[in-house]
């Protein structure tokens, strides 16, 4: 199989990356898009041998990275904290159906670690390879992803305490 | 035995499933004793569940049709070429400067202009009709704001033809930069998602009318005519070119009427 073959088999797991991290369906295939024409356009600078699909995230990360500084204004993180505060939660159901709203309040960074563990189920090491960061960070964004998402399904409790602190 | 301390990254790679067994034992006997950070390492387990359960259904959706179009060779080339453009965010001020030295001549002959005409219209096309987020600028919502902005820019009263009939609808518009000044962009789309972009040009140089003529670059195709100082172009990548005959003369019928 040769790289554009390998490609097409990884579109649907860069959609689903795609839609946890830009939320909407719309946006996701957008970025999907974006990215699978960089790839191709780059297809040339990937190096055999190594692992396409670490390099596929790794464009398709760059990409989102150059959208989000473009629309930053819409990025409103803080103020909707309050609301979340006050959100009871209890039991499994609540906790899928906020999910989306809660992965998208965290911070870029932590949120690409968190999925690209979760979803894609990478390596430690082949998170930092795809994102381009140390380990050390991968494990630190990783844990605050966490918490902060625990906090935010988990509602009251100092959770919006908690976020604000984190930067 | 001297026992190492569990830090955060054991904790994590507990959740993940990546430590060890000797290792897993050892943080599992520590969370016998910490119930509380028990508690918290089982809340980002269902965590990572509920991940996986709200975004893995994506995986079994059938791929849209934008992005079955981009993975065609030859469009992959195109748009490869454009996007690039389009990603810096300067793409209409690139693009025209590429277009003008690529295509350009001192002192185009007037048969050239029409011809120029379609190429930049099956550019503007390849460009525009395959965004999903931007296709347009002015929605057709706004048809009458529309109109008017895109009359007012090109100096001339224009109009966006009903193309109901043939099946389209007004999708919007957009103002592009053309040879030598703004240029209106249509965009229609029918229930199926096929696009076309009518390209309306008001500065084609004087005293040449011509009648329909046909034109294709890579798998855009174009029907394009030019009345006096008025140059149209139809272009699609998705239909057939009897299919885009039949929108070319319901949007002439509407444009030029007898």
């Amino acid at each position: 199989m040769n790289e554009a073959e390998r490609l097409v088999e990884l579109i649907p797991r860069l959609r689903r990356y795609a839609r946890a991290l830009a939320g909407d369906r719309a946006t996701a295939d957008d970025l999907v898009q974006d990215t699978l024409e960089r790839a191709w356009a780059k297809l040339h600078l990937y190096r055999r041998g190594t692992d396409l699909r670490a390099w596929l995230f790794t464009v398709m990360h760059n990409v989102h990275v150059n959208r989000v500084r473009a629309t930053r204004p819409t990025d409103t993180l803080e103020e909707e904290m309050p609301e979340l505060a006050q959100r009871p939660a209890q039991g499994d159901a609540l906790l899928v159906r906020d999910i989306g709203r809660a992965i998208a309040r965290l911070p870029e960074e932590q949120r690409a670690v968190l999925l690209l563990v979760t979803l894609e189920d990478m390596s430690y090491e082949e998170v930092a390879r795809t994102l381009g960061i140390p380990i050390g960070t991968v494990m630190s964004r990783l844990s605050r992803a966490r918490e902060k998402m625990r906090a935010m399904l988990s509602g009251g409790g100092g959770g919006a305490a908690r976020l604000k602190v984190v930067k | 035995m001297i026992e190492r301390p569990i830090s955060d990254a054991d904790l994590q790679a507990y959740v993940d499933g990546r430590l060890p067994r000797e290792r897993r034992a050892e943080v599992q006997a520590w969370l016998a004793a910490h119930p509380e950070d028990a508690e918290r390492l089982e809340s980002y387990r269902r965590i990572a569940e509920g991940l996986r359960d709200t975004y893995s259904p994506v995986l079994d959706e059938p791929l849209p049709a934008n992005l079955r179009r981009v993975l065609r060779p030859e469009r992959l080339r195109s748009a490869a070429r454009v996007a690039g453009w389009v990603i810096l965010g300067a793409a209409l001020g690139a693009l025209a400067a590429w277009e003008l030295r690529d295509v350009r001549a001192p002192t185009a002959p007037v048969a050239e202009g029409a011809a120029i005409l379609a190429h930049r219209a099956a550019v503007a096309h390849a460009t525009y009709s395959p965004e999903v987020r931007h296709p347009v600028e002015v929605g057709a919502d706004q048809e009458a704001h529309l109109v008017t902005w895109l009359s007012k820019r090109l100096g001339t009263q224009l109009r966006a033809p009903k193309l109901e009939a043939v099946g389209y609808h007004l999708v919007g518009g957009r103002l592009l930069p053309g040879e030598s000044g703004p240029v209106a962009h249509f965009m229609y789309q029918c229930n199926q998602g096929t696009r076309v972009t009518l390209y309306v040009r008001s500065d084609m140089p004087p005293a040449q009318t011509t009648a329909f003529r046909y034109a294709h670059e890579g798998r855009v195709g174009v029907f394009y005519w030019v009345d006096n100082k008025l140059g149209y172009a139809l272009s699609s990548a998705d239909i057939s070119k009897e299919t885009l005959l039949s929108v070319a003369n319901a949007a002439y019928q509407q444009l030029n009427p007898p």
